[in-house]
């Protein structure tokens, strides 16, 4: 039997979508009791259709956009329904239907405190469309419907189900977070029309084509600015991650899970799919300030994290690190950077929502996740979990053979010879305070093994500490393990895909 | 003069003139039947609209005119009504939002402790509506001042009905002193544009003042002037401060019906007079729209932030809305190039339909609420979502369309409708600022919304009442149109696709 590509993709946005409506209307007993089988069912629907779409249109080596749907939807606005995948979107959208399924399959279990399963079921269906659809959006549009519709659902997921033990701060972390995004994305919608004011047309693939072309320096700049911008308070480069760490220390286990491993990449897939296409020129100008803004980012985070006294806290600052590098591949506009780009997304993904569920693990077991309160020796207590929380702190401080040591290394060998347009000493510069970066990141992750996991058990009885890891848990968490050691041993599974659509990208901007 | 006593095309005036006939046959109606026949009346009146609604949809599409006089010889004869597309879309606006705002009404007439009375309120919303209808047609300056006080003359009496209500007489005397005040000092810039141009009507304004020549101080005085009294009746900035103690002090119902059908006249007549009358001078009146529309949101959002009362909030955030819809205008500053002020009043057009159902949906759910709990806290709707899901429901899509945020996928379009004017018009700063108060509004739009679904604090009952069908109906009718929006953006962003020409 032929599978038509093009459905699969509307499987996986409409799946999710239809569940989450009939949760919404449903009767509230049978929804509560249905709800979590649902949020499986849907999400496992999802990630097969996405894996499908991998197998289909994964074997493309040129770089084309594979399963393409374009059809009118508001000729007047030029918004157009227009889906397709290629190989830096590809390894996102399955990414993200991983981690949503990930999480579904922990929410069977790990019920949210706060209740109200219904809705937290049909909150990540939502979430899981928005994201989805970001990933597979070739309208810039559309792109932007996709690109809000996250942000009611992930208010709600941390203003509701976020930290117990703190109702107001966890309302002011949700509000940050939505106010300060929404003003990002509005001046990212603002940037698009500039686009669209100049070229009359917001199709993806054409503007990519163009490369630029037909949009005045000035333009370039005005649109780069305001793309740029508003895309980097999402990722979110320094100075304007301020709303991160609140929202992710203050979320959910599944809602940091999410935010930290997808919603972070919206932004950095965002810089890669349309500013440097689009308006190479006017992102060729700020690509200076953007890398020195992301090893500033590199090592603010690592310095905050020596900081932090909280084990949730110190992972959400490790993100801003993270995305430093994520963001400095793509300011060096060189094809490793851009690749590396993408790869370290997609392992600070895996990593991080790993670790996040481990930080939940640690704090719904101990009731805090405040170091202090914590003390040492999870090794004795519980030595799986504390055996994961070093894998994945191993793995996030970029040890070669696991994930996160390919995406780091591309962008920095991408900052060693910048594009030709972008001078090479000063990314030398950037490049040498990446590396100092890298060393204070082992650092502190170091510490955290040693400060958590190793040591003598000081907990005493006060806290009430369940048991070791659940075969429920394994069922979550192995995907991402070995996703984390498939990437560090493989990385050619996923670079053949990614470095094709790279080359194409950069060829057609011409850069 | 060849003919004074002219043929008059009744098609034409058919929606005006049937919800004026229906207006009179409540009032009369109401004199013969016994009390508490309201459903008769409100039937009536229903109907009339609904009729008045056909004969628009029997129009659409269609340019007629009628009124005219001939001008010199070889000239164009200039006419006082005319009917194109923009009328029609604001007609059918108009008279939706009566349609919901007459079946909000019907509880209100039936029941409560001080009902309004039903034959009054029915016929002087239809007559307000009949304002409202002439408006979109106006073609000369006389008959737009005429139909802005049919408009406003009985909106006073509207928010004064509750009969031994000290806040509702007071409010209606704000509103009516500024009203006179603001129409005083429109009716003497439009003298002095008469004295400047010799005309009333509006395309023959637009010949004199074409000629570079006759471009004088008072001229230019009597065109700003006279978008005094328009800027009035939208509720922009500074002649916005009657909004929210008139909305707080009317009747809940009469204040959705001044925030969506009121204020849509008040935009379809600063469109016509500024596109049709005075497109020479655009290079005073666009940067001075530009200017009140960002402090009109700005100022609004601000308020808002701080507003604890729901009419106070949907009221301070509809002068904030008035700024996005004046937004599109304000760009028009380098003369009116056909093409980009046909794309300006699309624009507009699109904002006005969006914004009049989604915030029908939610002032008809705050109609509702407010019956079973008059103190009208936004505090009042905590928990909303599980005693009454559909109400909830139906607000938490009117505020977040009002936001511009999925799930209120139509507030989003809309947004990015006048954002995209005020870029492809070049004022990239206008639009940042449109950007910057979308942010600054989510604030007060989430607030509210999330406390639709929070918990209920201790000892706080549950606000939970049965939804009579006519206003069930109202709240649908705006909901099905929001949604529909949503869905399809075509529909509401093709309806007035102007950009061939101005105002056809």
């Amino acid at each position: 039997m032929v599978v038509n590509g093009q459905v699969l993709l509307h499987v996986a946005l409409g799946v999710p979508l239809v569940v989450c409506i009939g949760l919404a209307v449903m009767p509230r007993r049978t929804g509560d009791r249905l709800a979590p089988w649902a949020g499986v069912a849907a999400s496992a629907v999802t990630l097969l259709a996405l894996l499908g779409a991998a197998v289909l249109a994964g074997r493309d080596r040129g770089g084309h956009f594979r399963l393409v749907t374009d059809a009118a939807w508001a000729p007047a606005l030029d918004l157009r329904w227009h889906l397709g995948v290629d190989g830096i979107s590809l390894p996102f959208a399955v990414l993200t239907a991983l981690l949503v399924f990930c999480c579904s399959l922990y929410t069977l279990r790990v019920r949210p405190e706060a209740g109200r399963l219904r809705a937290f079921v049909a909150i990540v269906l939502l979430l899981e469309v928005g994201m989805v659809g970001t990933f597979l959006a070739l309208n810039l549009l559309l792109f932007f419907l996709f690109f809000e519709i996250v942000l009611v659902p992930m208010w709600f997921l941390i203003a509701w189900w976020g930290d117990p033990h703190d109702q107001p701060g966890r309302t002011t972390a949700a509000t940050t977070f939505i106010l300060y995004t929404l003003l990002g994305s509005a001046l990212m919608l603002v940037g698009f029309l500039v686009v669209h004011a100049q070229t009359g047309t917001f199709d993806m693939v054409e503007l990519a084509a163009r490369g630029g072309e037909g949009i005045s320096r000035g333009a370039q700049l005005v649109a780069a600015l305001a793309i740029v911008g508003g895309l980097a308070v999402k990722v979110p480069v320094w100075p304007l991650h301020s709303w991160l760490p609140d929202a992710h220390a203050k979320a959910p286990t599944v809602g940091s899970v999410l935010l930290a491993g997808v919603l972070l990449k919206m932004g950095s897939y965002g810089l890669v799919r349309v500013a440097v296409p689009v308006v190479p020129d006017g992102v060729a100008r700020l690509a200076p300030v953007l890398g020195g803004l992301a090893v500033v980012g590199i090592v603010y985070g690592a310095l905050a994290c020596l900081g932090q006294r909280d084990l949730k806290r110190l992972v959400a600052f490790s993100s801003v690190g993270h995305m430093g590098f994520v963001v400095l591949g793509v300011a060096t506009l060189t094809p490793a950077g851009l690749n590396g780009s993408v790869f370290a997304g997609l392992a600070h993904g895996v990593i991080t929502g790993l670790l996040f569920f481990l930080a939940g693990a640690i704090k719904d077991r101990h009731g805090t996740s405040d170091f202090d309160e914590l003390g040492g020796g999870l090794y004795v207590r519980l030595p799986r979990l504390g055996a994961l929380l070093t894998f994945a702190a191993i793995a996030s401080l970029g040890l070669p053979g696991l994930a996160g040591f390919w995406g780091e290394f591309l962008a920095l060998i991408g900052s060693f010879e910048p594009a030709e347009l972008l001078r090479r000493p000063y990314f030398l510069v950037l490049l040498a305070i990446a590396l100092v970066g890298l060393v204070l990141t082992a650092w502190y992750l170091l510490a955290v093994v040693r400060r958590v996991c190793q040591g003598e058990d000081t907990i005493g009885p006060r806290l009430a500490v369940l048991g070791d890891v659940t075969p429920h848990e394994v069922a979550c968490w192995g995907p991402l393990v070995a996703l984390t050691l498939l990437l560090g041993l493989w990385p050619g599974l996923v670079l053949t895909v990614v470095n094709p659509a790279v080359q194409a990208l950069l060829a057609g901007a011409s850069l | 003069m060849t003919a004074l006593a002219q043929g008059v095309d009744w098609l034409t005036v058919g929606p005006a003139v049937l919800t004026a006939v229906t207006a009179l046959a409540v009032l009369v109606a109401d004199l013969w039947l016994p009390r508490r026949a309201a459903v008769v009346l409100t039937t009536i009146a229903v109907a009339g609209a609904l009729t008045a609604l056909v004969v628009v949809g029997v129009l659409w599409g269609d340019a007629r005119r009628t009124f005219c006089i001939a001008g010199s010889p070889g000239a164009l004869e200039s006419c006082s009504y005319v009917v194109n597309q923009i009328t029609l879309v604001f007609q059918a606006v108009v008279l939706v939002g009566t349609i919901v705002v007459l079946l909000l009404a019907h509880r209100d007439e039936v029941s409560g402790p001080n009902p309004l009375p039903p034959g009054e309120t029915g016929f002087l919303i239809l007559a307000s509506a009949t304002g409202a209808l002439v408006l979109a047609a106006g073609r000369d300056l006389a008959t737009i001042v005429v139909a802005l006080e049919v408009v406003s003359l009985p909106a006073f009496a509207l928010v004064g009905l509750r009969r031994r209500d000290a806040r509702g007489a007071e409010a209606a005397l704000t509103f009516f002193l500024v009203s006179v005040v603001s129409v005083a000092v429109m009716l003497y810039g439009i003298s002095l544009v008469y004295g400047a141009t010799g005309s009333l009507h509006l395309d023959r304004i637009a010949t004199v003042l074409a000629d570079p020549a006759s471009r004088t101080s008072v001229a230019t005085a009597g065109v700003v002037l006279t978008l005094v009294g328009l800027a009035f009746k939208v509720g922009a900035v500074p002649f916005h401060f009657w909004v929210p103690d008139t909305y707080a002090g009317a009747p809940v119902v009469v204040a959705a019906f001044l925030s969506v059908v009121s204020k849509a006249a008040g935009i379809v007549g600063l469109v016509i007079v500024v596109g049709e009358g005075f497109p020479a001078y655009a290079d005073v009146w666009g940067p001075a729209i530009a200017v009140v529309s960002v402090a009109t949101m700005t100022l609004g959002n601000v308020a808002a932030l701080r507003q604890r009362r729901a009419v106070r909030l949907l009221a301070w955030s509809s002068v904030a809305q008035s700024g996005y819809m004046l937004a599109p205008l304000g760009v028009a500053s380098s003369g009116v190039a056909g093409a980009r002020f046909g794309a300006a009043l699309s624009a507009v057009v699109a904002y006005v339909c969006v914004y009049a159902v989604v915030n029908l949906a939610a002032f008809g759910v705050v109609v509702v609420v407010t019956r079973s709990r008059p103190a009208g806290l936004i505090e009042d709707y905590r928990g909303l979502a599980y005693s009454e899901p559909a109400s909830a429901a139906a607000l938490a899509f009117g505020l977040l369309a009002l936001a511009g945020l999925p799930p209120g996928v139509a507030g989003l379009w809309a947004k990015v409708v006048v954002i995209d004017s005020a870029v492809s018009g070049g004022a990239v700063w206008l639009a940042v600022a449109v950007a910057v108060n979308t942010v600054i509004a989510l604030a007060y739009y989430l607030r509210w919304t999330a406390l639709l679904f929070a918990s209920r604090s201790a000892g706080q009952e549950a606000v939970s009442y049965d939804v009579p069908a006519s206003s069930g109906l109202a709240v649908g009718i705006a909901l099905a149109a929001g949604v529909a929006f949503s869905v399809l953006p075509q529909l509401v962003l093709g309806l007035a696709d102007v950009s061939a020409g101005l105002l056809g």
